[in-house]
């Protein structure tokens, strides 16, 4: 048992949930980068290659269209029901492999970014789907390439959609990363295992869940609120800016956010 | 010049198949507006979309200022749809981005410099009234604001061919008149060759130099409106000119007077009464301006037989109108 009425007790209290804060959202971040570049192109890759969509033909096979739309469907369909505690304890060797090491909050990522794809990619998909047919139908009656439909007309118009999913994907990252803890992963979850479970300190618990709650609480609302900003019609008039680009950037940032952290902080590091 | 020759698209097979288009073939002459009329589900819209190539054809193929689309694959299809602009019921632009954006983008597919898009989609804007708008979003539009968007959109890379797909059928009588005005002035303007469809017959008679009429995949008439008003038993002609069902009365024949220019203004019917001294009596009558033109159909109830008729009719036809015997 931990005495909370010793005198070192809070300040030791700070330094761990600091420590596990800045650890889960470093798993969550590093994770959710990857996920975003892996799973943005998959997700528009899956619905593209659909019958009658513009990439059902990739370099002019038809064949190859339908392959790799039904791979792609499979492999997400697999992730996707896969429990994450299985994964998690299936992905050691791999992670080890890549890593050198499955113990920590490094390795951790690994079966956090592979959990998140296919969740996300079901939300590109999603995001993607709802683009109104007629503007691909737009876009290629104008002669635009692909690449050009997908930055000009595909992105512009998915993108709150798929903010909105990004904040859900970010938090059940966030719920998964707890989890890790079970291979000494770091973390909140971590502080909750060996201080709530192993010591029964119901104070770090109940820490660990109000700084848990106002992560996800915060992520929600800016993505929230970044979304209706670039997707609802704006009523006001005059000169403003391109929100298009605007979108763009905040994406752009969403993607720095973690490289731009990774550097200051030691990680792995385990209580 | 557009040349649609012998095309033909079913959807699905087996008995669930739909034949879209049946045989079609339909020639636009460089500069001329061409309207495709039909009930939904005629595959107006297919056929539409052949002519560049968003629809490809099971058979027969279509030829676009000397080129032939239906050959077309990757950047030569591209290249070719460049020269091709098309306009949409529902506009179909860009929420969001802005509606100089949305003419840029057509530029961009060009592959036109970028310092050059913004100069030219505002001269695009310019050519439809619409420059002050540039830098508001598509929704702070009015319907008919953005279907001019989507007309500086289709011509910003300087087609020769703009397509229409029921661009209209969205708004209301006023903006629609307006907006043919625009289509038929920019045709004019820009030596545009013009194919829309729509399923009203009003678009036709204001704009279109040619007409055709489709129904389940087929065309069942075709031509210039001058000859569709002046073929006996025209569908197009009859949904012009509404003079209503031709009804059997004892004892009389039914003759259809359609009378086009100077000799909408001759007082024929009078003239007749005069020399045959017969009491015609007029069943219905329809005055309207078709091409610019005034053009007119009266349906006459003449007392006689058949020889009354013939008679009849050969005068009127050598008053310079046109007349024929309804079968009721
Ligand atoms: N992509 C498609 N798949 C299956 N059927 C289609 C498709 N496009 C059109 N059709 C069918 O072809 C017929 C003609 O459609 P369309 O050309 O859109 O007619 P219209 O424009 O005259 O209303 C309709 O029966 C329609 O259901
Ligand atoms: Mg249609």
């Amino acid at each position: 048992m931990i005495d909370p009425a010793a005198p070192t007790f809070w300040p030791q209290l700070m330094q761990v949930l600091l420590e596990g804060t800045w650890e889960t959202v470093y798993m969550t971040a590093i994770a959710m980068a990857i996920t975003f570049v892996v799973g943005l192109p998959l997700g528009i890759i899956l619905v593209g290659t659909e019958q009658g969509r513009f990439l059902e033909a990739p370099f002019g096979s038809r064949a190859l269209g339908r392959v790799v739309n039904g791979l792609l469907g499979f492999i997400v369909n697999l992730g996707r029901s896969v429990p994450f505690i299985v994964l998690m304890i299936a992905l050691i060797p791999v992670t080890r492999w890549l890593l050198g090491s499955f113990i920590g909050t490094g390795p951790a990522i690994v079966p956090l970014t592979l959990v998140a794809i296919p969740f996300f990619v079901r939300v590109v998909e999603i995001a993607v789907r709802e683009v109104d047919p007629g503007l691909f139908e737009a876009a290629e009656s104008l002669g635009a390439s692909r690449w050009l439909l997908v930055r000009r007309v595909l992105l512009p118009q998915a993108t709150p959609a798929i903010l909105l999913g990004t904040a859900t994907t970010i938090t059940s990252i966030i719920n998964f990363s707890a989890m890790v803890g079970v291979v000494g992963g770091g973390g909140l979850g971590n502080v909750a295992l060996t201080y709530g479970m192993q010591r029964y300190s119901w104070i770090h618990i109940v820490f660990v869940v109000i700084i848990l709650f106002a992560l996800v609480q915060l992520i929600q609302w800016a993505l929230t609120a970044l979304a209706k900003r670039l997707g609802a019609q704006p009523i006001r008039r005059g000169p403003k800016k391109d929100a298009t680009a605007d979108a763009q950037a905040h994406l752009d940032a969403d993607l720095a956010l973690p490289s731009s952290r990774t550097p200051t902080h030691p990680s792995g590091s385990t209580p | 010049m557009i040349s649609i020759e012998h095309v033909s698209r079913r959807f699905g097979d087996g008995p669930d198949a739909v034949v879209a288009l049946d045989d079609v073939s339909i020639e636009v002459p460089r500069g001329s507006i061409f309207g495709v009329v039909g009930q939904s589900g005629a595959g107006k819209s297919t056929l539409l979309r052949t002519v560049n190539a968003l629809e490809r054809p099971d058979s027969g193929r279509v030829v676009v200022d000397g080129v032939e689309v239906t050959a077309l694959e990757g950047k030569a299809l591209l290249q070719a749809r460049h020269q091709i602009g098309m306009v949409f019921q529902h506009f179909n632009l860009v929420g969001n981005r802005t509606v100089a954006q949305n003419v840029e983008f057509a530029l961009e597919a060009t592959g036109a410099p970028k310092k050059d898009r913004r100069p030219k989609a505002l001269e695009m804007l310019d050519l439809v009234g619409l420059a002050h708008r540039a830098d508001d979003r598509p929704g702070q539009l009015s319907g008919g604001q953005r279907q001019r968007v989507g007309i500086a959109r289709a011509l910003a890379s300087g087609p020769d061919v703009l397509l229409s797909d029921e661009a209209t059928s969205a708004l209301d009588p006023e903006t629609t008149r307006s907006i043919l005005e625009l289509i038929q002035r920019l045709s004019r303007e820009l030596g545009l060759t013009v194919l829309l469809i729509t399923h009203e017959m009003d678009v036709v008679k204001r704009i279109c130099d040619a007409a055709a009429l489709m129904e389940t995949g087929r065309v069942i008439e075709q031509g210039s409106l001058d000859d569709l008003i002046r073929t006996p038993g025209s569908r197009v002609a009859a949904e012009l000119f509404p003079v209503g069902e031709a009804h059997y009365i004892p004892h009389h024949r039914i003759i259809d007077v359609t009378y086009t220019g100077l000799s909408a203004d001759r007082p024929v019917i009078a003239q007749l009464a005069r020399d045959f001294g017969l009491d015609v009596s007029i069943l219905g009558a329809a005055l309207e301006t078709i091409g610019g033109h005034q053009a007119g159909r009266t349906r006459l109830a003449v007392p006689g037989d058949a020889s009354v008729a013939l008679k009849v009719i050969d005068s009127l036809t050598a008053q310079g109108v046109t007349a024929w015997e309804v079968l009721a």
